[in-house]
């Protein structure tokens, strides 16, 4: 278990986490979700106590991260795959990490297995690409066999193969009843992997919920409608109460299935051209979200934003 | 604390800079040493020359130091300092969060590695350089009065520059700017010190780094500087008080 009671951190004027408490469970994947520059790696560096928080404190099984008798073996955790020497073997740099927890030597092996990586063990780590240093990584986490497990954007960067292979490697620690807890500034991805969500921006909490409720609660429903009589149209809503608005060449219904229009538009014999549910995606949801908290804005104007599964980048 | 230890001495094997540094250092030193003892001993009657009796033929022979000094100062820098430009020092501290043993494991792995080269080294070079003198007649024996302790003198006076270095980078934290400063404050302004007025001048030259640390190998008083082991002791807090610095830095910086 991760808890991170009033999690104050101040960078000279600027706050890059604000009063942020939280619960992380066992047993569930949980996203740690917001957008770039929203405080999530210095979150996860409080937690491993490699920054000290400006207020407030966070815990780790009960305690404080730095008071661990076997560190290891309470969290694994991997920030940034490139944090690595690059003139040491993969071999060499988990054998070090190994040593420095008394962990056996074996669990080198075990862990090269884990991921795959027992081919590459006496090469350089400076040779290998960006989706072997994850694994490498994930490999030094695994070292200790924590109950917790702890990623910063783990798959960044990284091919859809890489992609798919980590999710389904949080996912089925996490049924192994650890706690896994993995950031992104992806939405899209966090429908895949998470069940448990974790929402900040600007470093403050903005909501700690399931999943499923985020989209049920998020994804602003609606119908849209275009006829050629749009003002008979207007008309039979305001006489059925409906509150309607005009986007574009549609008028945007509240409240109101595609079937309702439909009757209602048959009823009042006006012709009907097109009619659909709007469903915002999860993506624009979470954007909607995020939209006051958002570090720098791109001038996007009333453009609907990329898709941001497209726009899978570095974010350091 | 063992651990730890273990750990540190698998890192500081496992990246090649270790060894090349290291055989650089014995060989630049061996190599210079020869090179002025060589200069020296062929100089000997040359209208100019110091009277015979007033060589301190051991410190002489072993004056390749000064650029051993370097080779072992830059090592220790990097010790510390590539923990932080390649960011392992994240996954170093993840796995063991407490600062000062990392810190402790560290400089006492780097002291045994540092200490056993340098010994290597002196006795080394001591050994080279010795033929060039026998044939003038002036070779010195590790039984002569101070020689033995000059030559492992030597050996600790390496050990003394590797741990400035090492305590720069744990301050500075940065390769470029702790290797400058211990370039500079080793090499570059010791000489300098000289060139200030007055006694205090004087006291001040005595007592810096180099100057102070480099009497441990001699075997003859030399004047205006310290007695051996009044220089190496100077010379130890040179690098014990920015040690206790950087062991207080690392536990209130943020990683």
């Amino acid at each position: 278990m991760i808890e991170a009671r009033g999690l104050t951190k101040r960078f000279g004027d600027k706050v890059a986490v604000d009063d942020l408490s939280f619960v992380v469970e066992p047993g569930v994947v949980t996203g740690f979700l917001g957008p770039n520059g929203a405080g999530k790696s210095t979150t996860m560096r409080m937690i491993l106590g490699l920054d000290h928080p400006t207020r407030g404190q966070a815990l780790v099984n009960g305690h404080p991260y730095a008071r661990a008798k076997a560190p290891m073996r309470e969290v694994g955790a991997l920030l940034d795959a490139k944090d690595v020497h690059g003139g040491r073997t993969a071999h060499a740099h988990l054998k070090s990490l190994a040593q420095s927890n008394g962990l056996p030597g074996k669990r080198v092996e075990e862990v090269l297995d884990l991921v795959g990586m027992r081919e590459v063990a006496d090469k350089r780590i400076k040779g290998f690409s960006l989706g072997m240093s994850q694994r490498l990584g994930i490999a030094a986490a695994m070292l200790g066999d924590p109950q917790i497990l702890m990623f910063d954007e783990p798959v960044n960067g990284l091919d859809p193969e890489g992609i798919l292979w980590i999710r389904r490697f949080m996912q089925r620690e996490a049924a192994n009843g650890r706690t896994v807890f993995v950031s992104s500034h992806l939405m899209s991805e966090m429908a895949l992997t998470a069940e448990h969500l974790i929402v900040i921006g600007r470093g403050k909490l903005l909501a700690d919920t399931s999943v499923t409720d985020f989209i049920a609660q998020n994804s602003a429903g609606g119908v849209r409608v275009r006829t050629p009589q749009v003002e008979e149209l207007r008309d039979a809503f305001d006489r059925a109460g409906i509150k309607v608005t005009d986007v574009d060449k549609y008028l945007q219904v509240e409240g109101m299935s595609t079937d309702e229009v439909g009757d209602l538009a048959a009823a009042n014999h006006i012709t009907i051209h097109e009619l659909f549910a709007q469903r915002s995606s999860l993506e624009e949801a979470f954007m909607e979200m995020t939209r006051d908290s958002v570090e720098y804005h791109a001038q996007m104007g009333d453009e609907p934003a990329l898709d941001p599964a497209a726009m899978v980048g570095g974010t350091k | 604390m063992g651990n730890v230890i273990r750990s540190e001495w698998t890192k500081i094997w496992s990246v090649r800079s270790t060894p090349w540094t290291l055989l650089i250092l014995v060989i630049a030193t061996a190599g210079i040493s020869v090179l002025i003892s060589w200069g020296e001993t062929t100089h000997l009657d040359s209208p100019g020359a110091p009277a015979r009796s007033a060589i301190d033929v051991t410190y002489d022979s072993l004056a390749g130091l000064s650029l051993g000094q370097l080779a072992i100062a830059v090592l220790g820098v990097l010790v510390v300092t590539t923990e932080y430009s390649t960011g392992g020092i994240k996954a170093t501290l993840t796995a063991v969060p407490n600062r000062l043993r990392v810190l402790a494991a560290k400089g006492i792995v780097f002291a045994i590695v540092a200490t056993v080269v340098g010994m290597i080294t002196s006795f080394v070079t001591f050994y080279v350089t010795m033929p060039f003198w026998s044939h003038q007649h002036l070779a010195a024996h590790i039984g002569d009065p101070g020689v033995l302790r000059a030559i492992i003198g030597a050996g600790l006076y390496i050990l003394a520059s590797g741990m400035f270095g090492f305590a720069l980078g744990a301050v500075i934290r940065h390769t470029a700017g702790a290797i400058t400063a211990a370039v500079a404050l080793l090499l570059v302004v010791p000489p300098l010190m000289n060139l200030l007025p007055g006694t205090w001048g004087k006291d001040i030259y005595k007592v810096f780094t180099s100057n102070a640390g480099s009497m441990i190998a001699t075997t003859m008083p030399q004047s205006d500087h310290l007695s051996p082991w009044p220089g190496y002791i100077a010379m130890t807090i040179w690098w014990v008080v920015p040690l206790i610095l950087g062991a207080y830095l690392i536990q209130r910086r943020d990683a």
